[in-house]
């Protein structure tokens, strides 16, 4: 049960717990007010916790297993992991990559037990996401390397239109269509705002093959809106 | 640096993440490439965008058996 332990942190041995004192490690973490309410039992605390960050559970949790009502279960257990856990929590990492931690775990937990020709189809997808190809098509540039024809700014599409229901629709459906590396990857930071070094040790990778991941995410996500918004 | 190599390193540089060498000749070519500027400017724009994409709210169902599970918690804490 590592994952319930806070995320980059040896868990304290079985019998050997540490003795509460107020050194350096103490006096730098920052006291959480969210989480001391959290703690108290208000809630009204938990109730907006739910709101925050429920749908982008669900979200991320439909990256790791197909079915909808699985992934629902997903959360669940995932809320219910956090009250079990909460009292041994002490804030060394962020309440939301806490959760996120969490909730990955229980995901990936999950998804081991579905079938073997989705677990074959995800590693054909793992091992494409990763490949060095360009993010631009090579087309685009002439043989020195420059534009033939530049981008778009899309500075003279309307706010409206950047930001409709349509705009969210396509953002959605590439996401989607992301190879799962990148789209726990870009979820995670875009979407649940978590720092750079936040999600590397939540999915045990490189600083480097996050940059990567998130990159080929959001140009994905870049390419879709290109087609869209003219 | 020419255009098809600034493109690729686009996220580096929003995350602050070149060397001071390979930030300065970003930042050089980009003032003077108005292609790879747009280029930049739509990734920002994605990344705005993808921030507001909006949830989808919890059942209420659901919803009302976490507030059990949460003040069961209380209780027995």
């Amino acid at each position: 049960m590592s994952w319930l332990s806070e995320q980059g942190r040896q868990p304290v041995p079985q019998g050997r717990r540490a003795p509460l004192t107020f050194g350096p490690d103490v006096a730098a973490r920052r006291v959480d007010p969210e989480l001391e309410r959290l703690k108290s039992g208000d809630e009204a605390a938990f109730e907006a916790l739910i709101r925050r960050y429920h749908g982008l559970m669900l979200r991320l949790a439909m990256t790791y297993v197909r079915d909808r009502g699985v992934a629902e279960d997903v959360v669940q257990e995932t809320w219910l992991t956090f009250l079990r856990s909460l009292d041994r929590f002490e804030g060394r990492s962020s309440l939301k990559a806490w959760i996120f931690g969490i909730l990955t775990n229980v995901a990936k937990s999950k998804r081991r037990k579905e079938s073997r020709i989705l677990a074959l189809a995800s590693f054909l997808r793992v091992y494409d996401a990763d490949s060095p190809r360009p993010t631009v098509d090579r087309g685009r540039f002439r043989g020195d390397g420059d534009w033939i024809a530049p981008p778009d700014s899309w500075s003279n599409v309307p706010l409206a239109k950047v930001l409709s229901g349509e705009t969210m629709e396509q953002v959605k459906a590439a996401i989607e269509a992301l190879p799962v590396t990148q789209r726990e990857v870009i979820l995670l930071r875009d979407v649940a705002g978590l720092e750079a070094d936040e999600v590397c040790q939540l999915l045990s990778i490189s600083a480097a093959n996050q940059r990567v991941r998130l990159h080929r995410g959001r140009v994905a996500v870049r390419t879709r809106l290109e087609d869209y918004l003219r | 640096m020419r255009c098809h190599e600034i493109v690729e390193l686009m996220t580096e540089y929003l995350e602050g993440t070149l060397s001071a060498g390979d930030r300065a000749k970003f930042e050089q070519h980009l003032v003077g490439c108005e292609g790879c500027q747009a280029y930049l400017a739509q990734l920002r724009t994605t990344l705005r965008v993808v921030s507001l994409m909006p949830d989808e709210p919890i059942s209420e169902p659901l919803k009302a058996e976490l507030m059990r599970a949460f003040r069961d918690w209380r209780k027995s804490a």
